[in-house]
């Protein structure tokens, strides 16, 4: 075996969860390598949200395997949670700290030593150009900046793969961009990024995409190659193509 | 239909300025887009059309009432959509639908024919718990109690907000049918491939209007030439494109780059072939909306 080439970061294997009789992720079957931008869509209740808990150990599958890390979903959820970041719009952050004190507060969670955060704060805070800012409270930074601070918060431990649930729903074009080159950034230096988007520009940005669909991968390669095998322009009609039949419409 | 005079909203003691100065109107009939991220101001700027919310200066009409003195009458008239979702969680579909109804001194029987095709969709649900319900179908409900007295204007804020493309498309073509019945539509959205879908819209951020116009015109007023450049390695074709002399701006749209130009750039093929970059493709290329918008912010 060549040893040049780094094992993937997530492998799955038939991981389904089931709710009672409903199937809500059937079979999922993929990899994920080192470093790669891995998009991962999906129609509402297609069971994305689903699927996302389980490979970050927060809910436990019906059947198959996944490993997160080289950690079992099953019998290791607590080292998967040290090995991984997550970033969602919703919430990511806290408001009534400020800058430096969320950069101490999600060091800390992840057991990092007062002289490592001490470090990565200032790190942090010359890299997103808010130095100035350090001692304001988040409430009072706009929608942009506390979008960035959020994924570099959310990779303050330096995890090998970073979740990113929706993490540009809402901020403006210029902001949202800004924020993707924070992505490659982060991937050039080997951090896996599993990442959700309702922006199917953004699907373009990834080296590979999947789509979920009623509960089961319907798609999965690069953007280029999803696009010639559906003959279609843009993500957005490929997307359209697969998700237009979905049968389950919930959340 | 709606009109703004100087309208001005601040918040914390004038510290937080939500609203600078904003003057339009909305035609009847027109299906009006406000386009922005977060924090444009477009919540605030509902609220006070709805009468939820007293500008600290300026003046507003919707259906020809005022919205200070007349608040009353508008209530009755305009339909209003929250970006939050705020029907009540612990109500069944069908009962909500009644409350609206009851509410505004109609019934479901009587305005049925405007809801139908929405409510129909939910319909076999109508037992269900408001809270139990989808993102997509409490989408639906909400329209339908928004619309179930029949009101003249219909605001709606962020409806397709989280929502995936399938359901975007659907509600769109749900608006287009309102406004063939004559509803004067409100509608806002951080989606700017959505403003194509409106009469007109105006490009909203930090509380300014940057542009208001058709969308044919918005584009129409996009300076000098737009480019698309493609490559196989978009990441490091963008640090290269950017790094180019004549290079103006230069942002990502999908696979592509869009790229404006300072001087004539009748090197950058070669240039970027310099760079490793083998199969290049420059095309000129119409403007988009968030090309607009974009330009706008600068």
């Amino acid at each position: 075996m060549p040893s040049s080439i780094p094992p993937p970061v997530i492998t799955t294997d038939k991981l389904t969860k089931r709710f009672g009789h409903f199937v809500a992720a059937s079979e999922l079957t993929f990899q994920v390598d080192k470093g790669e931008i891995f998009g991962f869509l999906g129609a509402n209740g297609a069971g994305k949200t689903t699927a996302m808990r389980m490979l970050c150990g927060l809910l436990k599958p019906s059947s198959g395997k996944a490993t997160i890390a080289g950690f079992d979903v099953y019998t290791q959820t607590e080292k998967i949670k040290r090995s991984i970041g997550y970033m969602s719009q919703k919430f990511s952050l806290y408001d009534n700290l400020t800058v430096a004190e969320n950069i101490r507060f999600y060091g800390g969670i992840y057991g990092m030593s007062i002289a490592e955060i001490r470090a990565k704060t200032a790190e942090l805070l010359q890299e997103l150009q808010l130095e100035k800012e350090a001692k304001t409270l988040v409430s009072d930074l706009p929608l942009g900046w506390k979008q960035k601070l959020a994924f570099s918060v959310s990779i303050v431990h330096n995890p090998d793969i970073v979740f990113l649930d929706e993490p540009t729903g809402g901020v403006d074009p210029v902001t949202r961009r800004q924020f993707w080159d924070l992505i490659y950034h982060a991937a050039d230096r080997g951090v896996t990024i599993f990442v959700t988007t309702h922006y199917m520009d953004e699907a373009e940005y990834c080296n590979r995409v999947s789509i979920m669909v009623d509960g089961i991968i319907a798609a999965l390669d690069s953007p280029t190659r999803l696009k010639q095998q559906f003959g279609l322009d843009n993500m957005e009609d490929v997307f359209y193509e697969l998700a237009r039949n979905a049968k389950r419409k919930a959340d | 239909m709606i009109t703004l005079t100087n309208i001005k909203k601040t918040y914390n003691k004038g510290a937080v300025q939500a609203l600078n100065d904003i003057s339009f109107s909305v035609e009847k009939g027109e299906l009006f887009g406000l386009i922005g991220p977060d924090g444009a101001g477009k919540t605030s700027l509902f609220r006070i059309l709805t009468t939820l919310l007293l500008p600290d200066a300026g003046q507003a009409t919707v259906d020809g009432c005022d919205v200070i003195k007349d608040y009353r009458q508008i209530r009755n008239r305009v339909g209003y959509m929250p970006g939050r979702f705020s029907l009540y969680q612990d109500l069944t579909v069908e009962e909500n639908l009644n409350f609206f109804a009851t509410v505004f001194g109609t019934t479901i029987k009587e305005n049925y024919d405007l809801i139908k095709d929405i409510y129909q969709q939910i319909e076999p649900f109508k037992d269900r718990r408001a809270g139990k319900l989808s993102g997509g179908m409490k989408q639906k409900l909400a329209l339908s109690c928004a619309l179930i007295h029949k009101p003249s204007v219909l605001f709606l804020d962020e409806p397709t907000t989280g929502v995936d493309v399938v359901s975007r498309k659907e509600f769109w073509a749900m608006l287009k049918k309102l406004k063939q019945e004559g509803i004067t539509i409100l509608v806002s959205t951080p989606y700017m491939d959505e403003a194509n879908l409106c009469d007109r819209i105006a490009l909203v951020q930090k509380g300014d209007i940057l542009s208001i116009d058709k969308p044919a015109g918005v584009v129409s007023s996009f300076p000098g030439e737009l480019y698309a450049v493609r490559a196989a390695n978009t990441h490091l074709l963008l640090q290269d494109v950017r790094s180019y002399p004549g290079t103006a701006t230069c942002f990502a749209f999908g696979d592509a780059l869009h790229v404006t130009f300072s001087s004539e750039a009748k090197d950058l093929k070669d240039y970027l072939h310099s760079k490793g970059h083998m199969d290049v493709s420059i095309v000129k290329i119409d403007p988009t909306i968030e090309d607009c918008f974009i330009h706008l912010l600068k």
